[in-house]
């Protein structure tokens, strides 16, 4: 697939541009210790855009998104996902999380669970589906990341790229609004890395929200409808990939693309 | 420990390493004065009759043993692994009966009590270990979660109580148990008593293997349990814990096996397990060396079996990782 098609494709659909906020972060900062993590990051995603965040190493990029899932706290800014507003109080954090799925660098799948109860084990314990349904649900979610096959396998049994394609599946089974990717190809032998970006662009092609953080510039370009660059806990450049990377403003930027293209 | 495919030269063929064995055999023998010890009494049918001076004997065990260790050692050197440990076990065994052999035991006598000693002692032994350990089990896991948990009065409690069980003998904590608690006005019999001090005292240690096995899972577990929107309970219950357990398990079926083994105190109590019964029954008759050795190899066949029941234990728990 071009990167026309995809786009056009994508176009056709009911187009993001005009579609209200789906994620809202205003303000946002966060420190270690001393350390200023994120500094007053401001950022909309609209519904079914496809954001995709680089930066150097250390730069804030998964921070910001480990945020948006609650994965970390924050001291300062708003969060806001589908119109819920992000607070610490139990019952806000599980409405909230329901909108939002992570995928993992690490996979992180439950190594003592088939990929089939992988998928069931949270459609039965929080949304309190019935065996039927669930599993239903999860074979259809493997057949459509393609390893429908491997069901009944535990996951030490598949190889890297397959057990990302389970997390997503896993992912999606709980019926997200936005899903979330922390370098979810940073762990995958070269020739894995495809079939895993191959699942998540079918999934911009349905008009999923998406925020991934990646350092496959390939996808960027292909998929993205906007890039956005971190840089000690900020964000200074936002573009669409072909401004992007034909024209970075910013020096770091710069130096940052040379050094990941010219590999 | 992981082997290297080096293949070594066996030194069970080296003729050198051989005759040093004979020698330090030899040597040992000799200077431990074996010539006046009962081994020298197996081997009179090899050796002929006992010569009278110490040293001559001392000579004469002493090339016995050397003759028989070099040889032993030289053939189980060309036997397969397998067999090896099958051997070696065999010949400990007997070695252990000689042992026995010599305290020139009423095996009659034995014969008349086993039968008691199992069905009344061994019965008891096991009821009170099984019991302890399932109460141990339930204490340790709450005791571990509330140890881990940022609740302040939970881990204080938690903390209190293992530092307490795990800092007092068992032995006084079954006296104060016994002994004490009728002071709080609740007169408890000896079997309860004895299985409290053991739960609580078990619990206390396996809390802290709990704990560990809790902590050994990586964060990434929490933290995708968390991003399903998983309850904690469940994601401790359905995700943790069945991987915990297979860290925990190896040292939990030791703490099993220990238990057996102290549930043994209990018998100053009077509760009628199987040190009670083997110092007991062996008492009126003055054979108490039986007793004691036949209650030894009751304790001893219990912790075989759990062994086992271990093993399969682990291997089950291991499946997903075994057929990885």
């Amino acid at each position: 697939m071009t990167r026309t098609d995809t786009a056009q494709q994508r176009d056709l659909a009911p187009a993001a541009q005009t579609s209200p906020s789906m994620i809202s972060i205003t303000g946002l900062n966060k420190w270690y210790g001393n350390f200023h993590a994120l500094r007053d990051v401001d950022l909309n995603v609209a519904t079914g855009e496809i954001l995709v965040v680089c930066g150097p190493s250390g730069s804030g990029k998964s921070t910001m998104i480990r945020c948006i899932n609650h994965l970390e706290n924050f001291q300062k800014g708003h969060i806001q996902v589908n119109g819920i507003t992000l607070t610490s109080e139990a019952e806000s954090v599980s409405a909230y999380r329901r909108e939002v799925g992570m995928v993992f660098q690490h996979f992180n799948l439950f190594p003592h669970m088939t990929v089939l109860e992988n998928l069931c084990l949270a459609q039965k314990v929080v949304r309190k589906r019935g065996k039927q349904e669930r599993e239903a649900k999860a074979l259809a979610l493997l057949e459509k990341v393609g390893i429908a096959q491997k069901a009944n396998e535990f996951p030490s049994r598949l190889s890297g790229g397959q057990q990302q394609r389970v997390a997503i599946a896993r992912a999606l089974a709980m019926e997200p609004k936005v899903m979330l990717f922390d370098e979810p190809t940073s762990a995958l032998d070269p020739e894995m890395v495809g079939e895993v970006l191959d699942v998540m662009k079918t999934l911009a092609l349905e008009g999923m929200t998406m925020v991934c953080v990646t350092h496959e510039m390939g996808f960027a370009r292909e998929v993205a409808d906007r890039v956005l660059f971190f840089d000690h806990g900020k964000v200074i450049e936002q573009a669409t990939p072909a401004e992007f990377f034909k024209n970075p403003q910013t020096e770091r930027a710069q130096k940052f693309l040379s050094q990941i293209i010219g590999h | 420990m992981y082997h290297d495919n080096i293949i070594y030269k066996k030194k069970s063929n080296d003729p050198q390493f051989l005759l040093g064995v004979a020698v330090v055999l030899f040597l040992g023998a000799y200077l431990m004065n074996l010539g006046n010890s009962a081994l020298s009494h197996f081997l009179h049918p090899l050796l002929g009759n006992a010569p009278d001076s110490l040293t001559a004997r001392n000579v004469a065990i002493g090339l016995g043993i050397a003759v028989l260790g070099t040889l032993n050692f030289h053939v189980l050197g060309r036997l397969k692994f397998k067999v090896q440990t099958t051997v070696v076990w065999i010949e400990l065994l007997i070695l252990f009966l000689a042992f026995f052999d010599t305290f020139d035991l009423s095996y009659s006598f034995i014969l008349d009590k086993i039968g008691f000693l199992i069905i009344q002692g061994a019965a008891t032994t096991l009821y009170i270990s099984a019991v302890a350990i399932v109460l141990a089990f339930v204490l340790a896991l709450v005791g571990a979660v509330a140890k881990l948990s940022n609740n302040g009065l939970a881990n204080a409690l938690a903390s209190f109580y293992t530092s307490f069980f795990r800092g007092v003998p068992l032995l006084i904590q079954i006296y104060l148990i016994y002994l004490g608690l009728p002071q709080l006005g609740y007169v408890v019999d000896a079997v309860p008593a004895g299985i409290l001090a053991l739960s609580l005292c078990y619990g206390a240690y396996m809390t802290e293997i709990f704990r560990a096995g809790i902590q050994s899972i990586p964060v990434g577990q929490w933290e995708a349990s968390r991003a399903l929107n998983i309850s904690p309970f469940k994601t401790l219950s359905r995700v943790i814990m069945p991987q915990a357990l297979r860290v925990i398990i190896p040292p939990t079926g030791n703490q099993f096996i220990a238990m057996l083994k102290d549930s043994s105190l209990v018998s100053v109590i009077g509760v009628w397990e199987l040190m009670y019964l083997a110092k007991t029954q062996g008492r009126a008759d003055f054979r108490h060396l039986e007793m004691l050795i036949t209650a030894a190899m009751i304790y001893w066949a219990l912790s075989f079996i759990l062994e086992r029941v271990q093993a399969r234990i682990e291997k089950r728990v291991n499946r997903s990782v075994a057929r990885g």
